[in-house]
């Protein structure tokens, strides 16, 4: 889409950033046209977000040069950023959530403007654009999809000639996903230039014009992600060819080991969604997987599995042939069950604890790290070390805090401390959730391999893709009600979309184009 | 109705020390940062107005030399938290405990000496008024002061867009850093201003309150301080209310010993605590409420490179 003659809105030249005992960008060459949809793409940790943190100013750069427009220029601050027009959308929100719509809007305004003439053109600048919000609402009563919105359109405002957006629909769901692609496009076409970040593979094939591919702090390939196939893009990204983990024929299950009999759960937060009749088994070398879009039961499903809900009666879940159901997180963990939540940070690690504490939280009793309700360390700290070892957990040292780490390392320290402790059942939330390709691998093969063993595992996932490669049966989540299970190797992918997509009229965001997630 | 006069008029004596402190300590907290120090900087405050005015005969200078002083301590809390990165509960605790000594100290030489009581503001005619004269004229001017100090701080924190910057540092110091805005500039403003505030009611303590400086002057006040700011939901206006009403249950107290009831002097010098612990008690029950106005980052170190 890049016009010959006009000159690149954004030429980045031999970019270089040093931190310590890390290089995190090296001779980075960048070039954008104006109107291109731009992807940049790379693994956790390969230095993306060090790169766009330098083209918002937040970072400087130790060397390198910086064209805009074709005028050198250097970008020392975000609000110079903003002067050039370049906007960003970060990864983690940057909302403040007592403040209103309006008011987080002008804080990323440079000049103040009166709030009411504020409120009047996010308005304008929503309708154009498809992004409904309403100025005085509290960030805090919005949606996930509508804090997005804030974000977006209090970049809109400062009609920006560079958009960048830092993964982005890592929250959507896919409804909202796709009304935000509709944006973009209608962006890039008025000549806005969008650099996208993603590790969705599928969706930087559906959306991007260019892509460049980062590796360890260089650029190793730039390329037209639409002619390239998925698994290509991923070889780019790693380096190498991964042996992507996929199920073994199926032999013979042996017994259920968790079983779930007419589940009724009330919601367990205010905005959740209550469950009924759920029904399941998974057996002993099994993988069920749960698909569904976020937002139809999961949490409540998860906090009954997991035990931090009780259930109303104890038999409706059963761990080898035990009532569990009035069991709290603790003896549950003592029938053998491990759970993986959804939300790393604060549920499934503390993100102020070294990763060897972090590791004693769930494994003392498994691992027996306990002496007469003195803590070993040294056991500890080895465990906490197989770990990191086993899963090839990237960090400092396993003294450092859990929320230093990359998500996706936190997911992999997670997920090996659950499945060093030998659990019979395996409830697993989203594993792979904003993970690489590379690391996804991994923990699949990880998650195959426990299954090997004998153990049952249920993995609750958005991603139909990851569910139709590892599971062997699985189940659609829609509105608190469990579809019938379905063998994966037969599972009709039409009819999964149509019971997922049930409820997607409710959203009403629906626009008619097909979901991408069923194209597989 | 004198009499109702006269306690009214000490109602506003006793107030408006905590007004100050508690207005300095508002803004400070809304922009994320937690000083506990409020009672070191207040008692410095005080020995630091009386000294000044009575070497020099000036109270303006005085007055001036009181919030300076809080604001000299209030800068050393700001290097040390902001800059140096230390815990603010700790650094905040050390402050109080360093401004009750250094004030001791400071003020050993001025221990029983008198200054003039801080003249106040005639207005001919309004002041000979039956009971509202005396009650809304002929006080001093930072009396005025600290009630002015309620709009401005309204307008600031509401109205204008530095206010809204400082509430958004408040909120979420990475988001607002990440926006570009000066996260610990900002902060140490807030801190200055905040140490300004409690610098002037410890002046008012020792320049008009009791015209002399006794160790240890301020006698908890920076705390009741404090809780007035979790009080008042972090509002500016019903800090106001609230420093009158604590300021009339200090009062009360002295007045109940007046008329003679039977009650152990102590525990009517518990009635102000009592009542803060009521009634933090009280706001705490309606919990969103006060967490949605409370800052985010209150008491957050903030790691510029993170």
């Amino acid at each position: 889409m890049a016009e010959r003659g006009v000159p690149a809105r954004l030429q980045l030249r031999g970019i270089t950033k040093q931190f310590p005992g890390c290089l995190a960008n090296d001779h980075i060459d960048l070039t954008l046209g104006p109107g291109e949809i731009h992807a940049l793409l790379g693994e956790n940790g390969a230095g993306k977000s060090t790169l766009v943190k330098i083209i918002y100013g937040i970072l400087r750069a130790d060397g390198g040069d910086i064209k805009w427009d074709g005028q050198p220029v250097s970008i020392a601050s975000p609000s110079q950023a903003r002067r050039l027009g370049i906007a960003m959308v970060f990864q983690h929100f940057s909302l403040f959530e007592s403040m209103t719509v309006a008011e987080n809007v002008a804080l990323g305004l440079d000049h103040g403007a009166g709030l009411d003439a504020l409120s009047a053109r996010v308005g304008e600048v929503g309708r154009r654009y498809g992004l409904a919000l309403a100025p005085e609402k509290v960030v805090h009563d919005l949606s996930v999809g509508e804090r997005q919105r804030v974000e977006i359109v209090r970049c809109l405002m400062q009609e920006p000639r560079l958009l960048i957006m830092d993964e982005p629909t890592s929250v959507l769901t896919p409804g909202e996903a796709e009304a935000l692609f509709i944006t973009l496009r209608q962006l890039a076409d008025e000549g806005c230039t969008i650099l996208y970040i993603s590790h969705k593979l599928q969706e930087i094939r559906a959306l991007c014009d260019r892509a460049t591919v980062l590796r360890a702090g260089r650029v190793v390939a730039t390329c037209d992600p639409r002619q390239e196939t998925a698994r290509d893009l991923a070889r780019l990204m790693i380096g190498e060819d991964f042996s992507q983990a996929s199920k073994t024929a199926g032999g013979p299950c042996g017994a259920a080991r968790l079983q779930v009999r007419g589940l009724n759960m009330a919601a367990a937060a205010i905005h959740g969604t209550a469950i009924t009749g759920i029904e399941f088994e998974v057996a002993a070398g099994e993988i069920l997987g749960i698909a569904g879009v976020a937002g139809n039961g999961q949490n409540t499903l998860l906090a009954a599995l997991s035990g931090e809900q009780l259930c109303p009666n104890a038999g409706d879940i059963r761990i080898d042939d035990q009532d569990a159901g009035d069991l709290g997180p603790r003896r549950r963990r003592r029938l053998g069950l491990a759970f993986v939540p959804e939300e790393r940070l604060g549920h499934g690690a503390v993100p102020e604890m070294s990763l060897t504490d972090n590791a004693l939280l769930t494994g003392y009793e498994r691992q027996d790290l306990l002496s007469r309700g003195s803590i070993m360390f040294p056991r500890t700290r080895d465990y906490a070390q197989r770990i990191v070892k086993s899963f090839q957990v990237v960090t400092g040292s396993i003294g450092s805090h859990a929320g230093s780490l990359s998500g996706g390392n936190l997911q992999k320290f997670i997920i090996g401390r659950e499945l060093l402790q030998q659990p019979k059942v395996l409830v697993v939330a989203h594993p792979t959730w904003g993970v690489d390709a590379g690391a996804a691998a991994a923990i699949h093969t990880a998650l195959l391999d426990l299954a090997r063993q004998g153990a049952a595992i249920l993995v609750v996932s958005q991603d139909l893709d990851e569910l139709l490669q590892i599971s062997d049966r699985f189940a659609v989540l829609s509105e608190g009600r469990l579809s019938e299970c379905m063998v994966t190797a037969a599972a009709d992918i039409g009819r999964i979309g149509l019971l997922m997509g049930g409820q997607a009229t409710g959203h009403g965001r629906e626009n008619g184009g097909e979901r991408r997630a069923a194209q597989t | 109705m004198e009499i109702l006069a006269a306690v009214l008029i000490s109602v506003i004596g006793a107030a408006t020390p905590l007004l100050f402190a508690a207005v300095g300590e508002l803004v400070v907290e809304k922009s994320g940062v937690l000083n506990l120090g409020v009672e070191g900087m207040m008692v410095l405050g005080a020995v630091g107005a009386f000294a000044v005015t009575l070497t020099t005969g000036s109270a303006t200078l005085g007055i001036l030399a009181g919030a300076a002083a809080g604001a000299a301590m209030a800068l050393v809390f700001a290097l040390l938290t902001l800059t140096l990165l230390a815990n603010q509960v700790a650094s905040g605790l050390a402050l109080t405990i360093f401004g009750i000594g250094a004030s001791a100290l400071l003020g050993r030489s001025f221990v029983g000496m008198p200054v003039t009581r801080l003249p106040q503001l005639d207005l001919p005619g309004l002041g000979d008024l039956a009971i509202i004269g005396p009650l809304l004229f002929g006080h001093d001017v930072l009396v005025y002061l600290s009630i002015l100090s309620i709009p401005l701080t309204i307008w600031f924190l509401e109205r204008s867009r530095a206010g809204l910057v400082l509430r958004a540092i408040g909120e979420s110091h990475q988001a607002a850093h990440a926006l570009g805005h000066p996260v610990i500039l900002v902060r140490y403003l807030a801190l200055l201003f905040g140490g300004a505030m409690a610098g002037l009611g410890g002046a008012y303590l020792s320049l008009a309150y009791t015209p002399m400086w006794a160790e240890n002057m301020t006698a908890g006040r920076g705390w009741i301080a404090l809780a007035l700011v979790v009080f008042a939901t972090w509002r500016p206006g019903r800090l106001l209310s609230g420093a009158y009403l604590f300021g009339g249950i200090t009062v009360a107290q002295l007045h109940v010993q007046g008329f003679g009831f039977a009650i152990p002097s102590q525990f009517l010098s518990m009635l102000p605590y009592v009542a803060t612990i009521a009634v933090l008690v009280a706001i705490s029950a309606d919990g969103t409420r006060a967490r949605l106005n409370a800052p985010a980052s209150l008491g957050r170190i903030f790691h510029p490179e993170a």
